[in-house]
């Protein structure tokens, strides 16, 4: 409990850095960028809760993701609802997603889990497509609120995701530093064996899965303002699945640190990329970094590090 | 019945058609040393299954330190006081020994960081293993594997500790080493069921034995009454 109250202070720090940044008004497609790789810090340690801390690997992330996106869309067309009870919203109806695929875990693990939640992601995507209400498959514009407290709206929407992702990695510092952060790594080692030594391991699972899929709604509800433009094939993309993932096992998995330095990294590549070279080249270069580490580096830069002091 | 501490009442479990137990009664009176014995595929690790709770579904009744737990899930139980170790050990890969046993102190005996890691410590002492308490398992021999198992079922603070074929593999004088270690856990008043195809361990050890064929109880009592039963060597040996 000591060891919380500096890391939240420097979690308002980085929120601080995060408006003091905007006030700078450089170039306003850093901004733009920026934004991206938060959103991806956010959707890498909300990965990490539930795979990297309790070993499900969730392939489902654009389900949660699209569901934040998605209830964002339906409450601005039904009410124009102010973005914080967008990004409350949208969390609580991933939060419910993810207990639902909690119970999953009770009959399904290993890859038949994860090809379960990919097999749900199309299943929803396939769902949003037919409610014309949102869009359907046409997409739906989305007119951002007029007058941003502070700057222009994709500064203020920067300054937003600062704030999710230090919300989002102080969370998950909690969770791996508390018991259910040992008792998550115990079900990850050996499921039966933990529950033989009294760890409650539905519940810890549930509590991963609905922590992990709140955040990922977080970072999903603004999505629909910062695109202005909200269709099921981009809200859906896979990218997202293939970057939780990637960027976490880049990092490491088994620290809240791993998923930062992964999300930071290969974020900070892929705009580069998309700026320099072409927007496709994203994807191929996550392959390219992803099977290099899982070749040489299996427990990510962290692992790395840790190996090489180690000697 | 008075005096016992497990009582497992008619318990029978199936696997689709198969009924691997077929109505299953006995009971372990507190402070005893129990054997359960029986030829592969008897049903001995389904028992256990059904008392830690690993296993559900079945019909019958278990009662426990004068509970029913039949509902209860496994790690219920074991806070309540039933550990077992496993058959073929699963440790806590990524875990030092002395986390490994931090698992069990903080969820089932429920015991404060603080005194958990003097505790872990001299469990791991008290089992030998001391030395390695800031190692991962990875690097363990197997006698030293079996050895965490009890060290981490320890830990879990036992009332009835069930060791699953914690001996297959082991050297004799490894035998005679485990079997040391069990003695002395139950002259501190734990209670112990022993699953074991070494005779010669289980007959020292146990003071009752029950023997499992094709899922049913098909004879109990001190091992020279087993030893003696018709029944048993013709489900051993056959006719």
């Amino acid at each position: 409990m000591a060891r919380t109250v500096p890391a939240l202070i420097v979690g308002l720090l980085v929120v601080a850095a995060g408006i003091g940044l905007v006030t700078l008004r450089v170039n306003p497609y850093l901004y733009f960028a920026g934004y991206v790789i938060l959103q991806y810090v956010v959707i890498a340690t909300a990965w990490n809760i539930l795979g990297g801390y309790a070993g499900y690997v969730n392939f489902g992330t654009p389900a949660f993701f699209a569901m934040g996106a998605y209830t964002s869309v339906f409450l601005i067309q039904s009410t124009r609802a102010p973005l914080p009870v967008l990004i409350l919203a949208g969390g609580l109806v991933s939060a419910l997603l993810g207990l639902g695929i909690g119970y999953l875990t009770l009959r399904l693990r290993g890859v038949f889990f994860s090809i379960a939640t990919l097999a749900l992601s199309i299943v929803l995507q396939t769902m949003i497509m037919n409610w014309e209400y949102v869009g359907g498959s046409r997409g739906l514009s989305v007119i951002r609120p007029s007058g941003p407290p502070f700057g222009n709206y994709v500064m203020f929407l920067f300054t937003v995701m600062v704030t999710l992702a230090v919300i989002a990695v102080v969370t998950a510092r909690f969770i791996e530093r508390s018991w259910v952060g040992r008792g998550l790594a115990a079900l990850r080692d050996n499921e039966e064996a933990a529950e033989c030594m009294g760890v409650p391991t539905l519940r810890l699972k549930l509590f991963a899965t609905t922590i992990s899929g709140f955040l990922l709604g977080v970072a999903g509800a603004p999505f629909p303002y910062y695109v202005t433009f909200v269709e099921p094939n981009s809200a859906f993309n896979l990218d997202y699945a293939v970057n939780a993932l990637a960027m976490p096992m880049i990092g490491g998995t088994t620290s809240w640190v791993g998923p930062v330095i992964g999300a930071v990294l290969l974020g900070s590549a892929q705009q580069l990329a998309t700026v320099t070279i072409s927007s496709e080249m994203n994807l191929f270069i996550v392959g390219i970094v992803l099977v290099a580490f899982v070749v040489l580096a299996p427990e990510g830069l962290l692992g790395l590090v840790r190996r090489l002091r180690g000697r | 019945m008075a005096g016992a501490l497990l009582e497992v009442q008619g318990i029978v479990k199936r696997f689709g058609g198969f009924t691997a137990l077929n109505g299953v009664t006995l009971h372990v009176k507190a402070g005893e040393r129990f054997g359960l014995i029986g030829p592969n595929g008897s049903g001995k690790t389904t028992l256990i299954n059904c008392i830690s709770g690993a296993l559900a579904g079945y019909a019958g009744r278990i009662v426990f330190d004068g509970g029913d737990i039949t509902t209860l899930p496994a790690h219920r139980r074991t806070r309540l006081g039933i550990v077992r170790s496993f058959q073929i050990p699963k440790p806590f890969t990524s875990m030092t020994l002395q986390e490994n046993l931090d698992i069990p102190l903080e969820y089932a005996a429920r015991e404060r960081s603080r005194d958990a890691a003097a505790d872990a410590a001299a469990i791991l002492d008290s089992i030998g293993l001391g030395a390695k308490a800031h190692l991962k398992p990875a690097g363990l021999t197997q006698i030293e594997m079996r050895k965490l198992e009890l060290a981490r079922a320890l830990a879990a603070r036992p009332k009835l500790l069930i060791s699953d074929e914690a001996m297959a593999g082991l050297s004799s004088a490894e035998v005679d080493d485990i079997l040391a270690i069990l003695f002395r856990l139950n002259e501190q008043g734990i209670t112990i069921i022993m699953i074991e195809h070494i005779m010669r361990a289980v007959m020292r050890f146990c003071e009752r034995i029950a023997v499992l064929d094709a899922g049913q109880l098909i004879a109990e009592g001190t091992p020279e009454e087993i030893v003696r039963n018709h029944a048993v060597e013709k489900a051993y040996l056959g006719e």
